[in-house]
């Protein structure tokens, strides 16, 4: 479908269904978090990578997490520039400083003033030691990269920014920044800055929430108390919960059974029957993750009120970008 | 190769760390079991344990101080501990850094003007590395008093697994930094150390951050520079602790390449630092396939073998596919921590194979445990193959 089509399908979907419900796809801002070792990246690229498919001008922002887009695109470095991926696809990597600079560039039009700012000590050690700031100024690039009229010179306009989040480790601490800041600051450029970014993390017309989430006892309670705590301390929903690593099920009840039965097998010559047990305690394996699994996924279908999409354990020992580029196929976006 | 009893043999503090989601509470929290068995008394210091987790130790009411795990329920489970103790306690970071304010502040007045500034109450858990530094703070506490054998802790989640280690010298440096001396003398905004210029820096300044966000900071720069003396004797006397030879630092990472690379990255930072490393924990390895790795496998004999017991061809070459995928995944972990070994040139790996069955209960501690406590390389391959 010639991409002007789709968007003009989109809008009309996005008028009818407005805000929560409306396609993950169809927002401007799409946040990606979950606790650490889920595969938050990985899901990232992919959701990345199926709406550059559809068409949408898509840039992923890396949150200091080291280069991984560089990585998977064999890239030497993304840094804190737009870097073209893949058709329709941008990356950057945004680092704190980088974003704090621009900030400064871009609020004090005198270029005396930006000289005195950067030469200064001071504001080095200010711009270090306060609090928060480089949250602040790390989001306040993404609300950037989504404008329809970007404030940096010649800036491309996206239909969609993509943000692989940092980890939750204690809750919602990054995505709070703005609305900290907008409370601390009474009045002043900050405080108008903080409440735009705040105004746009909570719109839900233009902004969406994925969360990534593994089937297992803890990753469902920290994916079902984060979507809790968003909700009640920033007042934001989860659009989309994305529960990675599902083992498929191979094998039936009765099946499994017999397969079982030879886990215990002692008898005839003994290479055979070592063989014949690995393979039959692997199929047993499979079979109890793949049971605990779809009861830890019925548990955060049921502790969580986002939708619910699975994707697949990928058994290839490396995930690269074979297989980020099918586990894209996989999200249902 | 390693037993963890071992490596913590004579050890007053262990500190588990690794990066987010390899399993650091859960294997923090079996060591701690562990050793409470062999008759220590031993607290665990978590962050953010699982409900589950923290319910079968007894931990449903958290708090900031240690908690004992209920020797009857411990003793039903484990066996008796004889004058083996367990004890945890969930950290909360914002209310270590009150105690600590509290402890550090030269006068009530000061006290009194950091813990009512908006900029500590709001933004303090966002301070560089300050959750990391409440953990180390909280464990030198617990350990200045003496009540335990051992202490575990489990390191927060944080998004750069090395974070903690410069924590109490990235405080230092904050409270010491010139940022804070600039806003030294309450007037003037520290004219006599940075000369002419200044004020217009500051008018400056402003301009981006609106006046009453700048007076604020630097009324919150103010009050911490009173404190500036008790937090660099506090962070020089935390790095010792970390630095002392009775001290051991476990890395805990996953079988993947990442995980792995991580941990060797992180046990050069170690040595770099002079923190004493004891092993590594490598969780989750798929051993299923390890007696069958060693072999050759006639991929054709074995489908027949199975069909032959199981009496169904299509079922047996179900079962024989699943296998080949377990035997890759094992074949990986394998190369995986046999690099990591020799890179790290370490006998003190210690793998837990990925269970059949999530833990985080105490049931699922003490199949943990048989492997963390295991002799050696070779009972811990007997253990996975007879599971």
């Amino acid at each position: 479908m010639p991409a002007g089509r789709g968007r003009a399908l989109a809008t009309i979907t996005r008028v009818k269904r407005s805000g929560k419900g409306a396609r993950l796809l169809d927002k401007r801002l799409v946040i990606v978090t979950g606790k650490g070792g889920v595969g938050k990246s990985t899901v990232s690229l992919a959701i990345a990578l199926a709406a550059a498919r559809q068409g949408k001008r898509t840039i992923l922002c890396e949150v200091s997490n080291q280069e991984q887009l560089s990585r998977a695109f064999h890239r030497a470095e993304v840094g804190f520039h737009e870097v073209e991926l893949t058709e329709n696809l941008w990356g950057i990597s945004l680092d704190p400083d980088e974003a704090m600079r621009e900030y400064v560039l871009l609020q004090l039009k005198v270029k005396a003033m930006r000289d005195l700012l950067f030469r200064s000590r001071i504001f080095t050690y200010l711009a270090a030691a306060t609090p928060g700031l480089k949250e602040l100024v790390t989001i306040g690039k993404i609300w950037e990269l989504a404008l329809d009229d970007r404030k940096v010179k010649s800036g491309r306009r996206y239909d969609l920014v993509i943000v692989d989040a940092p980890a939750t480790g204690h809750g919602v601490g990054f995505l709070q920044t703005p609305r900290t800041f907008a409370n601390l600051a009474r009045v002043g450029p900050i405080r108008d800055h903080a409440e735009a970014l705040d105004a746009l993390i909570r719109d839900p017309k233009r902004t969406g929430v994925a969360v990534v989430a593994l089937p297992e006892e803890m990753p469902v309670n920290e994916t079902s108390m984060l979507e809790e705590r968003l909700e009640s301390e920033i007042h934001i929903g989860v659009d989309r919960i994305f529960c990675n690593g599902l083992y498929p099920e191979r094998f039936s009840d009765s099946e499994s059974a017999s397969v079982a039965a030879l886990v215990d097998l002692e008898n005839g010559d003994e290479d055979r029957s070592v063989l014949v047990r690995a393979a039959a305690r692997a199929a047993v394996s499979q079979v109890r993750r793949a049971r605990d699994q779809r009861q830890q996924l019925a548990r955060l279908e049921e502790l969580c009120k986002a939708p619910v999409t699975t994707l697949p354990f990928l058994f290839s020992p490396e995930v690269g970008a074979e297989q980020i580029r099918s586990l894209s196929e996989e999200l249902a976006l | 190769m390693a037993s963890v009893a071992e490596l913590l043999e004579g050890k007053r503090i262990c500190i588990c760390a690794g990066s987010g989601g390899v399993g650091k509470t859960t294997t923090s929290a079996a060591i701690a079991a562990g050793m409470a068995t062999r008759g220590k008394k031993v607290a665990v210091l978590t962050i953010d344990p699982a409900k589950r987790l923290a319910d079968s130790l007894g931990l449903s009411e958290l708090g900031n101080t240690e908690r004992q795990v209920d020797p009857s329920l411990f003793e039903e489970a484990w066996g008796d501990p004889g004058e083996g103790e367990l004890w945890a306690m969930m950290l909360d970071s914002k209310a270590t850094f009150d105690e600590v304010v509290r402890e550090h502040a030269p006068d009530d007045a000061t006290r009194d003007r950091i813990l009512s500034n908006r900029i500590y109450q709001q933004l303090s858990a966002a301070l560089a590395g300050s959750q990391e530094y409440m953990a180390m703070e909280k464990l030198y506490e617990i350990h200045a008093e003496g009540r335990y054998d051992l202490l575990v802790l489990d390191t927060p989640p944080t998004r750069n697994a090395l974070d903690f280690l410069d924590a109490p010298k990235r405080l230092t440096q904050f409270i010491e930094g010139r940022a804070l001396q600039v806003f030294m003398k309450p007037t003037g905004f520290g004219m006599r150390v940075f000369g002419r210029g200044t004020s217009l820096m500051f008018s400056v300044l402003r301009k981006i951050t609106g006046v009453d966000l700048l007076e604020d900071l630097a009324e919150f720069f103010q009050a911490f520079s009173g404190m500036v003396g008790g937090f660099r004797e506090r962070a020089r006397r935390v790095n010792e602790l970390l630095s002392d030879s009775q001290t051991s630092f476990l890395v805990v990472c996953g079988p993947q390449d990442e995980p792995i690379s991580e941990a060797v990255y992180f046990h050069g930072k170690l040595a770099e630092a002079e923190m004493p490393f004891g092993g590594v924990i490598v969780n989750k390895v798929h051993y299923e396939a390890k007696l069958a790795s060693d072999t050759d496998v006639d991929a054709g004999e074995l489908r027949e073998e199975l069909a032959e017991a199981l009496d169904d061809g299509e079922l047996a070459t179900r079962v024989a596919d699943n296998f080949d995928d377990f035997r890759r995944l094992s074949a990986r972990d394998r190369d995986n921590v046999e690099r990591l070994a020799t890179e790290l040139s370490t006998e003190a790996v210690i793998q837990v194979p990925y269970l059949d069955r999530d833990v985080h209960d105490l049931a699922g501690l003490i199949e943990i445990n048989r492997y963390l406590f295991a002799s050696g390389s070779e009972e811990r391959t007997a253990l996975a193959a007879s599971s």
